[in-house]
């Protein structure tokens, strides 16, 4: 039963760590692999802070938040002029994320080594005993902070005008301009939000699990086994199937041994691919 | 015995019903126009025959021989050739690398191996693109991309050419020109079924006219006869 | 090929610094996995991240029947290349149906899930590695390294042989169709599917076959040197940095970006290395997409026409 517990309260927060991938790539339809690696940068930046400041992680997460919105918005910038203008985007703009996942996850090994960095938060370590079902708060706190941020997310997707722009903005060009919209600063305020949920996600990730540069790697498989289990496109989607693949890891992880968990994901992943490309609740 | 056959052809996308039990007969050479009004289902039609979709009901005869299940390169094999509605060449290749795909392997059987190049010439030749033969073909204005597209199509060395809108956004001259080719083609034993908007190519160039709205054959007939039917005309310019 | 084969040789029976065939093996590695790679991502357009799971693959497959066998090393070379072979068409039968971005994602998660079970693996040594010995006869070598030189050279000519056979031959123009167009492709007769399996198992194979003689040349292999994210790295940097769109591409790539990294491993230190190689990927992507060839043709032309 706790297994289960355990498996949705990580679920929640990998559907914060998928947020913005479901953005990038089921919206923009940029492949932006390096996510996960953006979200370990924000780990780090919460472990800093945390350290030199005290400040609690999840604050020091929504704090960064912006910085990371600017930096998302630039690199869309980056990847427009370089990519989209010249139509290279599937070979050459995959690639453009790949060494840049690989140039962080560096950067980071090269100033903070390998060893695993924690933070210290007062609700680390207690646990909620509610009947026999144990609720560890270092996962229940990012749960909930993982379930208003993509609450927040998918009401502003649905309800504001900028967020339908963005929804539009990968079916409809020409409407989208129609309406007066720029598709491009539209789409830089798109890949803005999704880099900064990676900011508040990686605040999350080092409350619940002591970090290190190549975890990011780990959370690729998981991370699109989840957008497109999920669906492309689809928020809600997006949430119901990190439930499902954090309960299905937190199983296999109670009873074949964690060091199998990360197989999970990427095997999910293959399984989906083969045979229902389009996710759960994605359209063809 | 007919070179096409295409008997209750039905193709649906999740709930929307495109293409609704189409029958559809080819004589060898003939001239065959397909017209409807935007959204009928003319290019889904095209793409169930030459293999770019797969129809859900109905069959698919070519020459004899049944070719539901088989997929477009087969089909590109068999005989039957296409250009697109947005020509699509090979962009890094020159013009006549471009021929030298279908004649490579659409017309393997068809053609001799060694003069690959020699007939790919040939082609541009007669299509009127041999001064460009050389050219990056991204680098071609738009009629000589359609008219890259119909000489890649014509490599493939079909009997059947499916010609998807050819003369879309091209001046009058020019349609005169794609026009004049595709009557060209057909005088070589060439069947074509033309994809048109422009009325008068279609009128000009059909022995046949099929037209298609929301997925049903709703006329076939010579050209006048077609042109003069209400039923048509209410398709194009509603009740 | 025959004259380098026969000055890689004299190299070997001349020269006495080891540091130079240890330097070089790796250059040359590097090159192999660069040639294969661009079978299946320049050629064909299918961008592949998880090489080091073939590669890893190939090193563990040597380990395994090494261990069960002691098989001589050709023949393990062979088995690499046909186990990693089987593996690249397994991964394109499950995923070339699909848009080349699902292939790139199931590259890198095969590579992870290699990873996992050779972690898991307690035959090969599980998560703390294992050791492996050198064999203590080289034939007409001063050294088992000079002989290992000597295998990875004549794999490399193998692999630039046939990555130069592929792209002048006929599976070439098809495999340069599908990338720039694989629907036309299709229509135009190109049996698309089968020339992706085509190149997926040659890549595959190639892979494999770099990785078999690598336990032997570190002596200790653990799944993270195995599966490394270096050699997946440079499996893409070098043919993307000395060009794609040629078979000689990924060479130039190679032996530039394989002596960068051997210079600056030496002088400055080893994760610098690794910075230099991702900044080098990521600057020639954004600003030189064609690569090396791509800019020295860009030049040629303009100095034909003035």
């Amino acid at each position: 039963m706790n297994a289960v517990v355990t498996g949705v309260l990580l679920g929640g927060f990998y559907a914060a760590v998928a947020l913005g991938l479901s953005i990038t790539f089921g919206q923009l339809d940029i492949v932006n692999i390096a996510h996960p690696t953006f979200v370990i940068f924000g780990s780090y930046v919460a472990y800093i802070v945390n350290e030199n400041f005290g400040l609690d992680p999840v604050l020091a997460g929504i704090a960064f938040a912006p910085v990371f919105f600017l930096l998302g918005m630039a690199l869309y910038r980056v990847y427009y002029v370089s990519f989209e203008r010249t139509g290279q985007e599937s070979l050459s703009g995959l690639t453009f994320f790949f060494g840049l996942m690989f140039i962080i996850e560096v950067f980071l090994i090269l100033f903070y080594g390998v060893d695993y960095r924690l933070v210290s938060a007062p609700y680390i370590g207690k646990t909620w005993h509610l009947g026999f079902i144990d609720f560890p708060l270092r996962m229940t706190v990012p749960f909930v902070v993982a379930i208003v941020m993509t609450g927040g997310v998918f009401l502003y997707l649905s309800k504001t005008y900028m967020g339908r722009a963005i929804q539009a903005v990968s079916q409809d060009r020409l409407a989208l301009q129609l309406m007066g919209a720029d598709p491009i600063k539209v789409k830089q305020i798109a890949l803005g939000i999704a880099i900064a949920t990676a900011a508040v996600a990686g605040a999350l990730l080092i409350i619940i699990q002591p970090v290190e540069p190549s975890v990011g790697r780990l959370y690729i498989g998981r991370v699109f086994a989840i957008v497109v289990l999920g669906g492309m496109g689809s928020i809600g989607g997006t949430l119901v199937a990190a439930l499902m693949i954090g309960v299905i890891e937190s199983f296999i992880a109670t009873f074949y041994g964690p060091s199998w968990a990360p197989a999970v994901g990427y095997g999910i992943l293959l399984i989906t691919l083969a045979i229902r490309p389009q996710g759960i609740f994605g359209r063809a | 015995m007919p070179l096409l056959e295409v008997r209750d052809l039905t193709k649906s996308f999740g709930g929307f019903v495109a293409l609704n039990g189409i029958e559809l007969h080819l004589d060898p050479g003939e001239r065959l126009g397909l017209i409807g009004p935007n959204g009928s289902g003319k290019t889904t039609l095209i793409n169930c025959i030459s293999g770019a979709l797969f129809n859900d009901k109905g069959t698919v005869v070519f020459e004899g021989r049944d070719i539901t299940k088989l997929p477009a390169y087969k089909r590109a094999r068999l005989g039957i050739a296409r250009s697109f509605q947005i020509p699509r060449p090979f962009k890094s290749m020159t013009v006549l690398e471009n021929l030298c795909i279908p004649l490579e392997y659409a017309a393997w059987k068809r053609v001799d191996h060694r003069r690959i190049d020699d007939e790919a010439m040939e082609i541009l030749d007669l299509i009127g693109l041999s001064d460009k033969a050389q050219d990056n073909s991204s680098a071609l204005t738009q009629i000589e991309l359609r008219k890259l597209d119909l000489a890649r199509a014509l490599a493939a060395k079909p009997a059947l050419l499916v010609s998807d809108e050819a003369m879309a956004g091209l001046s009058g001259t020019e349609v005169d020109e794609i026009l004049d080719i595709l009557m060209m083609l057909n005088g070589r034993g060439l069947a074509v079924i033309m994809i048109e908007h422009i009325m008068r190519a279609v009128v000009r160039f059909s022995e046949r006219i099929i037209v298609l709205d929301a997925g049903k054959k709703i006329a076939e007939g010579v050209p006048d006869d077609v042109m003069r039917d209400p039923k048509v005309e209410r398709a194009y310019l509603g009740e | 090929m025959a004259a380098i084969l026969i000055a890689g040789f004299l190299f070997t029976q001349g020269a006495d610094n080891e540091f130079y065939f240890f330097a070089s093996y790796v250059v040359l590695q590097g090159l192999v996995m660069a040639v294969a790679w661009n079978i299946l991502g320049g050629f064909a357009g299918y961008v592949n991240f998880g090489s080091a799971g073939f590669f890893g693959a190939g090193v563990y497959t040597s380990i395994v029947l090494n261990k069960a066998f002691a098989l001589p090393l050709p023949l393990l070379i062979v088995a690499s290349g046909c186990v990693c072979g089987l593996l690249g068409l397994a991964t394109g039968v499950l995923t070339l149906r699909l848009k080349g971005i699902y292939f790139a994602i199931a590259t890198l998660a095969i590579a992870i899930m290699l990873e996992t079970v050779a972690s898991n693996w307690e035959y090969v040594g599980g998560a703390a590695g294992t050791f492996v010995l050198q064999p203590t006869e080289f034939f007409v070598f001063d050294s088992y390294i000079e002989l290992l030189f000597m295998v990875m050279l004549s794999l490399s000519i193998l692999a630039m042989i046939v990555a130069r056979y592929l792209s002048s031959s006929k599976i070439g123009h098809g495999l340069s169709a599908i990338r720039d167009d694989e629907l036309a492709a299709e229509c135009m007769g190109v049996p698309t599917l089968r020339l992706k399996l085509v190149s997926a198992v040659t890549m595959g194979a190639l892979m494999g076959m770099a990785g078999a003689p690598y336990p032997f040349f570190v002596t200790f292999i653990d799944p993270i040197s195995a599966f490394s994210l270096l050699i997946a790295v440079n499996a893409i940097a070098m043919p993307m940095i000395g060009g794609t769109a040629a078979w000689y591409g990924p060479v130039i790539g190679a032996l530039l970006l394989g002596l960068v990294q051997e210079i600056s491993t030496v002088t400055i230190s080893s994760e610098l290395n690794l910075l230099i190689v991702g900044v080098m990927l990521v600057g020639f992507i954004t600003l030189a997409p064609q690569g090396i060839v791509g800019l020295a043709r860009k030049l040629w032309l303009k100095k034909r026409s003035p």
